[in-house]
């Protein structure tokens, strides 16, 4: 973050809110596609923005997503209070998850999440403090060929 | 095929988008886990789906599908559907399940979407 951002805005996202979850990356996909940027480069971060949201319904108590528009890329941080992951490289391997029985009928919990994102994505970094929360940085850039996958 | 074709094939009734089944739909994905979805379907296909909370509307949302069908008879939640005719998405509603709803698609020459990976 050592360059000044042309736009950011944030959005909150409340824990064990799953009736809402999923708005939060509509409402930025409508940011993206205001912002006229490419459709793929929309997609990609409306999936990435989708799955962070949804691991914050899933796991913490609430969190802030914040969109920074640069003029080569879109970075995009999830900093959420919650109980953190105690094994990052655990929890970044496909099928590898902790979700109830109730977040499975939602969908989700397959522990798909992080992978997704990181697919999705042209930087992915994550950060976890067990007991204080989770931060997710992450980034597409605007000018680059589509990725595959 | 045309979405109205897919809901004559499947006698599916319209719940949100019925001024689009002229729509064009280029192949399908069925699940019911949306990461999966969200993982491998490419824009532009048919969601088939037997989960009906509002994540299915939200999924097909962020990764550009065309249309949904919902199976076996399962009715949307009301968040569902009230996003569905807000962002113009077609929801559509079958009591087929989901294996006769891929196989019809398939007779009628409807493809599978092929995974990315």
């Amino acid at each position: 973050m050592d360059r000044d951002s042309l736009y950011r805005e944030s959005f909150p996202i409340k824990g064990d809110d799953f009736e809402r979850g999923g708005e939060v990356a509509t409402r930025v996909k409508g940011l993206l596609q205001q912002l006229g940027l490419p459709r793929d480069v929309i997609r990609r971060l409306s999936i990435a923005n989708f799955e962070a949201e949804m691991n914050v319904v899933m796991y913490a108590r609430e969190a802030t997503l914040e969109v920074l528009v640069f003029p080569d890329l879109i970075r995009v941080q999830v900093v959420d209070r919650g109980p953190g992951i105690a094994d990052i490289d655990w929890a970044m391997q496909e099928g590898h998850s902790t979700a109830t029985e109730a977040m499975r009928a939602r969908g989700f919990g397959a522990g798909l999440g992080l992978p997704n994102i990181q697919r999705n994505t042209d930087e992915f970094e994550v950060k976890s403090d067990v007991g204080v929360g989770t931060t997710l940085r992450y980034a597409v850039h605007t000018t680059s060929r589509p990725k595959e996958g | 095929m045309q979405l109205r074709h897919v809901v004559s094939v499947l006698t599916c009734e319209i719940l949100s988008g019925d001024d689009l089944l002229d729509l064009d739909i280029a192949c399908c994905f069925a699940a019911d886990l949306m990461s999966d979805v969200l993982a491998s379907a490419p824009n532009g296909a048919l969601l088939v789906t037997g989960l009906a909370s509002s994540q299915m509307v939200h999924t097909a949302e962020v990764a550009d599908l065309a249309a949904i069908v919902l199976v076996a008879g399962k009715r949307p939640e009301v968040e569902a559907l009230a996003f569905a005719r807000q962002r113009k998405l077609p929801l559509l509603l079958t009591g087929l399940s989901m294996f006769e709803v891929c196989s019809l698609l398939s007779q009628h020459g409807l493809r599978g979407a092929v995974r990315k990976e």
